[in-house]
């Protein structure tokens, strides 16, 4: 077994800049992960609005924003896609939440490199400001949509924003890449070499293992994609042609040829796959996490739990193709493709059948967290269950590109990926400000959520089905899209109550850190490690003593202990195994 | 009772404590679990901590040049579309490599893995015999020691200096990095090895920088440690572009 923890080797730092700017302490470091990430999502929930007002008021001119041009919605769903895809769900899950409790959920003082860790956020945060600066620069951000499909996205005359806007998204990408790169440097280094004593890998809690297999994944990833972005900034400044064919623009002769579209596809792609599980990993574990504690019940199913894991991390790098069905690939691929993304469901549904399998027969505890794990539940189901659907190449045929695919992701990832983040964030929230968040507005917060979600992407199924194409803006010229105008009518204004019901929650979250009810140091009654330490935990996590593990991360009811939960490190005698 | 000389005490060191700045990796007093007297990870901890670190990084950085490689096989033998007889071709030229420059670039870069391998052992052995040092009696001397990870970084700069002249050449024979998809392969490989590359050499500076203050010998012996291993997956890297842009250009 690795090297246990030990006492952090450097003591606390005293001044603001070194304490909560530039902080080498995982924990400070994760809330500012987090803080930005939230910062993010407003920036993208801004754009969907402006996007669904846009769609049944073609015509209003905005305040601040003016008149919505058809290119200017491309701009706005290109800068929301990659906004909340980049910033929001690849940071708050991961860096956010696991920063702040890998360390200490395993017993260790801090991540392996507290210094690197450092410079990871504030790299991140310099490809925020640059991702940012895109919507400010000559001609207004890039409209290629997230994708970044050359090659439109590689020329610099293919439309407005493609100038030097489009030079600063994709830097801003290639900058957010090294930065990911860095984290899962530290994340896998921290797991693999300091967990305390009797934490063995299979007694760590399923959020740790997720955000193992998450870095794992983004370490194989994340350098495709910047190879990816490198070759299109030669394409687009340097005259080379990665990317582009012979092309003609407005009647004028480009200078490339011989370049393959298909490239990108193939790099952005296998990337791009494992990139969605680096979305929703961290909130399964959160999931099973929360589920657990709030049943009372061991997760069902502990091993199978990380067999899947790791069965979903494997499978993610074998399916891209789907993604690239209308692509013009042979039929063989297609099928090759085809097959694994269906063998994906199988892990999946283990882990669904297993969640299902701890709820069974528990007290449950309905409280908010508990709320937003069965939420993350329901909407993993609702929105993976279209995944097979869009696995069949011929059913892709008709549905790719439309209204059902931007209905199945936004289910998973946008709101399933979101209800993980906010299960971790109430759920959490005791232990990191201790104090206690109001339950009043969690509820209202959780149910307006919940059914408004519901409401805004699962209409999306039917237009995708009826033909309505995606990143259209302007469906009053197609007179086949007049009759589905209502249903986006309908969208438009569950969006409005839902974006509106996030307010609650950002309330909820700034008051309850300063005038909550006081915390105590278990207020859930859960068996981990960072509920064994005080609220919120000293700068070397443990308070100068190394925890001993001598339990499994899910020992709730177990016949003969004196309560219904046995935390981690209480000494060795009643257990479960 | 008259002395002529006062008696001689042993002091009992602590760790920490050394001559000549060079603090003895704590050999015993630890708990065997991988922390020293003091609670701090102990040497081979943080040593092995480190080079797991290393062997991570490696992943990413190989995975650029796999997606780098897979681009250049595939565009190797896609056809495009010729305009002037309106069939597709082929338009992959093969690559004239300035081959003697290049060879003389890799012989340097092979030199500076020995060199830089002979720093590391003469740092680890450093380290072993530092206690040594603490013995009333014993004395280390001022060896003079031959500036292995200069000599490496003098190779280093000649190596990154030798492949912006392969490119002068290049260029020279009409090669630019637009001419022809093999030429921006070979622009694009050798430039990522070369930043890379510099990055190395960044840190060895780093670690001949602190070699003169008064760190404590296992800082630098790690340092020193992960740098020369990060430089032997540079050679094996170039060695590995060398071969791809030559027989498969």
């Amino acid at each position: 077994m690795a090297s246990s923890a030990t006492v952090h080797a450097h003591a606390a730092p005293q001044g603001f800049i070194r304490k909560y700017i530039f902080s080498l302490d995982h924990k400070v470091i994760g809330l500012q992960y987090y803080f930005l990430a939230l910062a993010a999502v407003f920036v993208g929930m801004f754009l969907s609005l402006l996007m669904r007002i846009h769609l049944i008021w073609p015509t209003a001119v905005l305040p601040l924003v003016g008149e919505i041009k058809p290119e200017t919605y491309l701009q706005l769903l290109t800068m929301h896609g990659t906004i909340m895809v980049f910033f929001v769900l690849t940071t708050a899950p991961q860096s956010g939440f696991g920063n702040y409790f890998l360390p200490i959920q395993i017993g260790a003082p801090d991540m392996a490199f507290p210094v690197l860790n450092m410079l990871s956020f504030w790299t991140t945060f310099v490809a925020f400001v640059v991702m940012i600066a895109a919507f400010f620069a000559t001609g207004g951000a890039p409209l290629h949509g997230w994708t970044g499909y050359a090659p439109l996205s590689a020329l610099q005359s293919a439309g407005p924003g493609e100038q030097l806007g489009a030079d600063l998204w994709i830097t801003s990408i290639a900058i957010f890449c090294i930065a990911s790169l860095m984290g899962a440097l530290n994340f896998i280094t921290t797991i693999l070499d300091m967990r305390a004593k009797g934490m063995m890998l299979m007694r760590m809690p399923l959020t740790c293992w997720a955000w193992f297999i998450t870095a794992i994944l983004g370490l194989l990833a994340f350098g495709v994609l910047l190879s990816a972005g490198i070759l299109l900034l030669l394409d687009r400044n340097l005259g080379t042609s990665f990317y582009v064919p012979l092309v003609v623009v407005n009647g004028q002769v480009m200078g490339h040829k011989g370049g393959s579209p298909l490239l990108w596809q193939h790099l952005f792609w296998f990337f791009g796959h494992p990139e969605v599980y680096i979305a929703i990993l961290p909130g399964m574990g959160v999931a099973s996490q929360l589920l657990s504690t709030f049943s009372r019940k061991p997760i069902f199913g502990y091993r199978a739990m990380v067999y899947a894991i790791m069965g979903i991390g494997v499978l993610g790098f074998m399916v891209w193709g789907h993604h690239m069905f209308m692509s013009g690939m042979s039929p063989y691929s297609a099928f090759a493709f085809s097959i694994m993304t269906m063998a994906i469901g199988v892990p999946s549904a283990i882990k669904t059948f297993n969640w299902l399998g701890t709820l069974l027969h528990a007290k449950i505890r309905l409280q908010s967290p508990m709320l937003f794990a069965i939420g993350f539940v329901s909407l993993f189901v609702s929105g993976g269950l279209s995944g097979p659907f869009l696995a069949q190449p011929v059913l892709d045929i008709p549905l790719h590109d439309t209204y059902f695919v931007v209905g199945h992701f936004h289910l998973i990832m946008g709101v399933a990926a979101i209800f993980g983040i906010f299960g971790a964030t109430y759920y959490w929230f005791p232990k990191m400000f201790g104090h206690m968040m109001n339950e009043t507005l969690a509820k209202w917060h959780f149910w307006l959520t919940f059914v408004g979600t519901y409401a805004i992407f699962m209409p999306m199924h039917y237009l995708g089905m009826a033909g309505h194409p995606r990143r259209y803006s302007q469906l009053t010229e197609v007179a086949y899209l007049h009759r589905l105008i209502p249903v986006q009518t309908f969208m438009t204004y569950a969006a409005f109550v839902t974006i509106g019901a996030q307010f609650i929650f950002v309330v909820n979250l700034f008051w309850s850190m300063f005038k909550g009810p006081k915390a105590a140091d278990n207020p859930w009654e859960a068996t981990t490690l960072e509920w064994t330490t005080a609220t919120p935990p000293p700068h070397d996590n443990f308070g100068g003593h190394t925890p001993v593990v001598n339990h499994g991360p899910y020992e709730y009811n177990v016949p003969g202990a004196a309560k219904d939960f046995i935390m981690q490190t209480d000494p060795a005698g009643v257990t479960a195994h | 009772m008259a002395t002529l000389t006062p008696s001689v005490t042993l002091k009992n060191l602590k760790p920490g404590q050394g001559r000549g700045g060079e603090v003895q990796p704590p050999a015993s007093g630890g708990d065997g679990n991988g922390r020293n007297g003091n609670g701090a990870p102990d040497y081979g901890s943080r040593l092995r901590r480190a080079r797991l670190g290393l062997a991570v990084a490696v992943v990413p950085i190989t995975m650029l040049f796999v997606a780098f490689t897979s681009a250049y096989v595939v565009r190797q033998g896609l056809p495009t579309y010729d305009e002037r007889t309106g069939t597709y071709l082929r338009d992959w030229l093969q690559l004239q490599l300035p081959v003697a420059a290049l060879l003389v670039n890799t012989l340097l870069l092979l030199m500076s893995s020995v060199t830089v391998e002979m720093a590391r052992r003469q740092l680890a052995r450093r380290a072993a015999l530092a206690p040594a040092g603490d013995i009333p009696g014993v004395s280390l001397g001022q060896e003079r020691n031959f500036p292995w990870l200069g000599a490496t970084v003098v190779l280093g700069v000649g190596f990154l200096t030798g492949q912006w002249m392969a490119w002068q050449e290049f260029a020279a024979r009409g090669f630019y990095l637009a001419t022809n998809p093999s030429s921006a392969f070979f622009y694009l490989l050798t430039a990522a090895h070369g930043i890379h590359l510099a990055g190395g050499l960044v840190v060895m500076l780093y670690a001949a920088a602190i070699s003169l203050t008064r760190r404590p010998i296992e800082t630098r012996c790690i340092v020193v440690d992960i740098t020369a291993w990060y430089w032997h997956f540079m050679a094996v890297l170039w060695l590995y572009i060398f071969a791809l842009l030559w027989f498969v250009g």
